[in-house]
């Protein structure tokens, strides 16, 4: 017969066992039952770091993770991760997380948290205010060009097909021509 | 990747070259060694023998920055020993088309193509062109004898790539070569397959371009393009850099790889014109022919009812380049240095660290007036007012730093490096205030929108006509829950009316099943031509989950999505024989069963070629419908030629009078340009070729691992390897910490002697080459024992073609800190 952890354990019991290894295996035994995947709800996803693209499964219990591990149902990786892939649980366990919006003024020193709604609003002014100063109709040559020449724009292959595609859509609404991102380079 | 991951088991060869992958894409080794099991031979050419080195039949050093030179060898060897495919080379390349006769070669020119400029640094094309007979068809000789025929002009090309001579560039021994180039074609018969497996090793060069080309040469003599285990595959290095390449967050192109338009194009219809391929080859079915059905349903997109027949459906509204103007990266940066840009989005990216030369990109940062850096932890492009040599006092550049979402805590898709588009759910939330990016879009989209509603501006009209229908909207009109199936429906594309294709009524308002249904009349939308067929009528394609394989070889057709059209192999249909039968029946990735294709998605569903009226050539998106061993699109010439990298060991070319690649730009020549641009070549103060690779613990710049205290406590700070020899010149040992300075910047390592480097014999003198990693900062560890970007090193200078920086070949020297 093969022996596994868990009918090791059943078969044994934590206080048989006691005498002979000199202590006692009951707490292990009431973890194992308990495991705290147990019941928790399954999320899939997939890899955040390199395109490999492997399957991931995220265990969350009331609102926070508390396990990630590879799918095994994924055909690329069959359940295996490499270290990075492994530690996706620190990526949303982590304490040094940018949890606030802030805000270097010229010249400070150091970050100020701010609100969202004032850091959205001042940084929708300074879009219009360098886009009306730098927006060319006309370039040299006479030709209609519409483009913004003030800002410049970098990012992001981490972010979702979704949301690359809204973002160089609204860029490009804007007249922005410097779009390039991690595939340049 | 024209192929896919799990179809690395397939092959009968691997090469695994300008890649590291057992540890850069670990997990792709899963695949390397299934083939091996399988009993295929892996090779492994690096100048540093790696991890995927250690699982290697065959490794071989070469210096870096002279793929080209080893690789234009393995072409002599095959052509010379007969070992090409030849009914492959004959029906899907075009190796028999006729050359211009004007048209001449390095191995004439010293070193250049005919046509260049010096002083321009640009080549004039006119002589890389076909012949072509009184219809206009270009004129062919299948015979492959003709001395002007593709097939002959590389055959005299490569001849001057001797062992000899490839030796005495590349530092691999002759044996090597041999026995690489031997194993690599024997898979020039129909029954066997080799695959290459690439990165940045190959990308980041001035000659980038042209190394990929010359395997895609090898790879097409060989047979090895659409067929199982084949293939050329770049082995992408973000979850997402396939997807965001695909939806073009890039100076050059528009979603779906449909160009940006310039100023010389001031109407839609002088755009389509200019972009939509025209060919009289009458078996080719020159697919880009529909560029103008991809235009119109994406400014559809873009503009929605705004975008009318009668205004060019917007075509106005989009932004125009100069022609000729590049922005790309190194530009970018360089206009920035020079005081260009007032505003700057650094999103999800830290090119403080991953940008070449950081030195002058950190410098640039500081002429910016505001930036917004998002990001999910704090890095060194948000925080470069802070730090090394940085006076914050004098900074002005004010920095709006917005915490976002991580993969995990927001909805969406992200496509693999096989063009797999798979689905991913929100587990949680976001910690404290963090927001999904598309939630941050959404949100500057609509103030920006407001202000311009209420102020006035300058030329308000594309940001007040863009369409922008992601969600259930508020009375004012603004998206209340940006809604990622809304959008990921419109980059599928919709009816916009009742329309009948192709013998089929569809309604308005229903999802394009097909990019073929897409038209150039406004009846369609579509975001990105590619994904159409991602999201239709059937459901979210891109969340499958099913583990079907049909064909056997690993295709998995209804997992998840790939583009085009859930076709997972491209180019499949030069995997058969002219009557439609797989050439190799161990591995049939398609077959005609006399009425249509069964097995993968084919490309296209025509007959096979014996059916000459009605069929098509495999290769349909090149105009005449071969693949291209003679590419004369390219700015560096039509084969692929070796020059050295800018910086280098050695004072000349050992081919020819022509040192680097003589259509790059460059930024210092002469004592001219910026002192950051700087580059010194064969400089006895920069003795040594160092290269900078990744470590499997970290990722990219280390932003996302370097804050994970896991991955931090095993790979905890940057270092160099180094040669014993190397190690035994300069009395440094294991462990100590060294200065690894280039003409551009300094930065700290930890030395690690080793054996996984050994000098070079090269023109018959030694030379040393040591390798840093790339991903550590100064910001994080905070207590700077990780040491900073060793792109504080790399040079500031792009391949011809794509302007992807030169950072795997450049010149340091070593002392003890």
């Amino acid at each position: 017969m093969e022996v596994s952890r868990r009918t090791f354990l059943k078969a044994t019991g934590g206080s048989l066992l006691a005498g002979i290894l000199g202590f006692n295996l009951k707490p292990a035994r009431s973890y194992a039952e308990t495991l705290p995947i147990r019941y928790a709800k399954e999320t899939t996803t997939i890899c955040p770091f390199c395109a490999v693209g492997c399957g991931i499964i995220v265990h969350s219990q009331n609102g926070k993770v508390i396990n990630t591990e590879g799918d095994p149902d994924h055909p690329i990786n069959e359940g295996s991760l490499c270290s990075k892939g492994a530690a996706l649980y620190q990526i949303v366990n982590n304490p040094v997380r940018l949890t606030k919006p802030r805000y270097r003024a010229p010249g400070a020193k150091e970050w100020k948290e701010v609100d969202w709604d004032w850091a959205l609003d001042e940084i929708a002014k300074r879009i219009k205010k360098t886009r009306d100063e730098t927006f060319v109709r006309r370039n040299a040559k006479g030709q209609v060009v519409n483009r913004c020449d003030g800002i410049a724009h970098v990012g992001s292959a981490a972010l979702d097909n979704e949301e690359c595609y809204i973002l160089q859509k609204w860029l490009r609404s804007l007249g922005i021509v410097y779009i390039e991102h991690q595939a340049r380079i | 990747m024209t192929n896919h991951w799990i179809d690395i088991r397939n092959a009968d060869v691997i090469l695994i070259m300008g890649s590291n992958a057992a540890e850069n894409h670990p997990i792709s080794f899963k695949w390397v060694m299934e083939a091996k099991k399988r009993g295929a031979k892996l090779i492994s050419v690096d100048p540093r023998f790696t991890r995927t080195s250690a699982k290697a039949d065959i490794y071989a050093p070469l210096r870096s920055g002279t793929d080209i030179a080893f690789l234009n060898g393995m072409i002599k060897y095959i052509i010379d020993n007969n070992l090409y495919d030849e009914f492959y080379v004959k029906h899907y390349t075009n190796a028999p088309f006729l050359v211009n006769p004007d048209f001449k070669m390095p191995g004439e020119l010293d070193g250049v193509f005919s046509g260049y400029d010096p002083v321009k640094r640009k080549y004039d094309k006119s002589t890389w062109s076909f012949q072509k007979d009184e219809n206009g068809v270009i004129k062919k000789d299948f015979s492959l004898q003709n001395p002007h025929c593709v097939f002959q002009l590389l055959k005299k090309h490569v001849s001057r790539y001797t062992l000899e001579m490839v030796e005495k560039i590349t530092g691999t021994p002759k044996d090597k070569l041999v026995e690489i180039y031997k194993t690599y074609a024997s898979t020039g018969r129909p029954d066997r397959s080799a695959t290459i497996m690439y990165a940045m090793g190959w990308t980041q060069h001035t000659v980038g371009t042209q190394i990929i080309r010359a395997m895609a040469i090898i790879q097409l003599l060989l047979g090895n393009i659409g067929v199982a285990g084949g293939g050329v595959n770049a082995l992408r290095g973000e979850s997402n850099v396939q997807g965001s390449t695909d939806h073009c967050l890039l100076f050059h192109i528009l979603p779906g790889y449909l160009k940006t338009p310039r100023a010389s194009q001031q109407t839609l219809k002088q755009y389509n014109d200019k972009y939509t391929p025209k060919t009289k080859e009458p078996m080719s079915a020159n697919w880009w022919g529909n560029y103008p059905k991809y235009s119109v349903s994406l400014l559809k997109a873009f503009f929605g009812k705004n975008a009318t027949k009668e205004n060019d459906f917007g075509y106005e509204w989009l932004p125009k380049l100069d022609d000729g103007q590049n922005a790309s990266w190194i530009m970018l940066f360089h206009e920035m240095y020079l005081g260009k840009f007032k505003g700057f989005f650094a999103w999800g990216q830290n090119p403080a660290c991953s940008g070449t030369n950081a030195g002058k990109v950190r410098k640039a940062l500081a002429k910016l007036e505001w930036m917004v850096n998002v990001n999910i932890f704090d890095n060194e492009t948000g925080s470069f007012w802070r730090g090394p040599d940085m006076k914050p006092e004098e900074i002005k550049t004010e920095v709006f730093q917005l915490p976002a979402a991580a993969s995990c805590e927001k909805e969406g898709s992200i496509t693999n490096s096989g063009r797999w588009a798979q689905w991913r759910y929100k587990a949680v939330d976001p910690p404290g205030e963090a927001k999904p990016d598309s939630w941050i879009i959404n949100e500057l989209y609509w103030r920006v929108r407001k202000l311009y509603e209420k102020e006035g501006g300058t030329y308000p009209e594309p940001i007040l006509n863009l369409d922008w229908s992601y969600g259930p909207k508020n009375p004012e009109g603004k998206v209340i829950k940006i809604d990622p199936h809304e959008i990921a429906k419109e980059i599928n594309g919709y009816f916009l009316e009742d329309k009948v294709v192709k013998g089929r009524l569809f309604k308005k308002g229903t999802l394009v099943p097909s990019f073929a249904y897409l038209q150039d009349d406004g009846s369609t939308s579509s975001g990105n031509w590619l994904y159409c067929g991602s999201y239709t009528e059937a459901g979210n394609m891109m969340a499958r989950r099913s583990k079907k394989d049909p064909t056997g070889i690993g295709l998995y057709p209804e997992w998840a999505w790939c583009w085009p059209v859930n076709r997972r192999i491209l180019y499949n249909r030069a995997s058969v024989d002219e009557y439609g039968r797989p050439r190799n029946p161990k591995k049939p990735v398609i077959y005609w069963n006399g009425s249509k294709w069964v097995g993968d998605v084919p490309d296209g569903g025509w007959p096979p070629l014996v059916n000459k009226d009605k069929t098509r050539l495999a290769f349909i998106m090149k105009p005449h419908g071969v693949a291209h061993i003679f590419g004369p699109g390219r700015k560096d010439g039509p084969f692929p030629e070796h020059y050295e990298p800018l910086e280098c060991p050695i004072e000349a070319n050992p081919l020819h009078g022509t040192r680097i690649n003589p259509a790059v730009k460059l930024f210092y020549e002469n004592g001219k340009g910026l002192p950051e641009d700087i580059y010194l070549n064969a400089d006895k103060r920069y003795p040594y070729v160092a290269t900078t690779y990744r470590v499997t613990e970290h990722w990219q710049t280390g932003v996302l691992t370097r804050h994970l205290p896991w991955q931090l406590e095993m790979m905890p700070q940057n270092f160099v390897e180094i040669s014993e020899e190397l190690a035994k010149e300069k009395g440094i040992k294991s462990g100590d910490k060294v200065i690894v300075s280039s003409a551009r910047g300094k930065v700290w390592a930890i030395a690690i002697v080793t054996k996984r480097f050994k000098p070079f014999k090269i023109m018959n003198t030694t030379v040393h080459q040591v390798g840093l990693p790339w991903c550590f900062g100064w910001q994080y560890p905070e207590d700077g024992s990780g040491g900073d970007s060793s792109n504080l090193l790399t040079p500031t200078i792009g391949d011809a073609n794509t302007m992807i920086p030169e950072t795997k070949a450049f010149m340091v020297n070593i002392e003890k800190a």
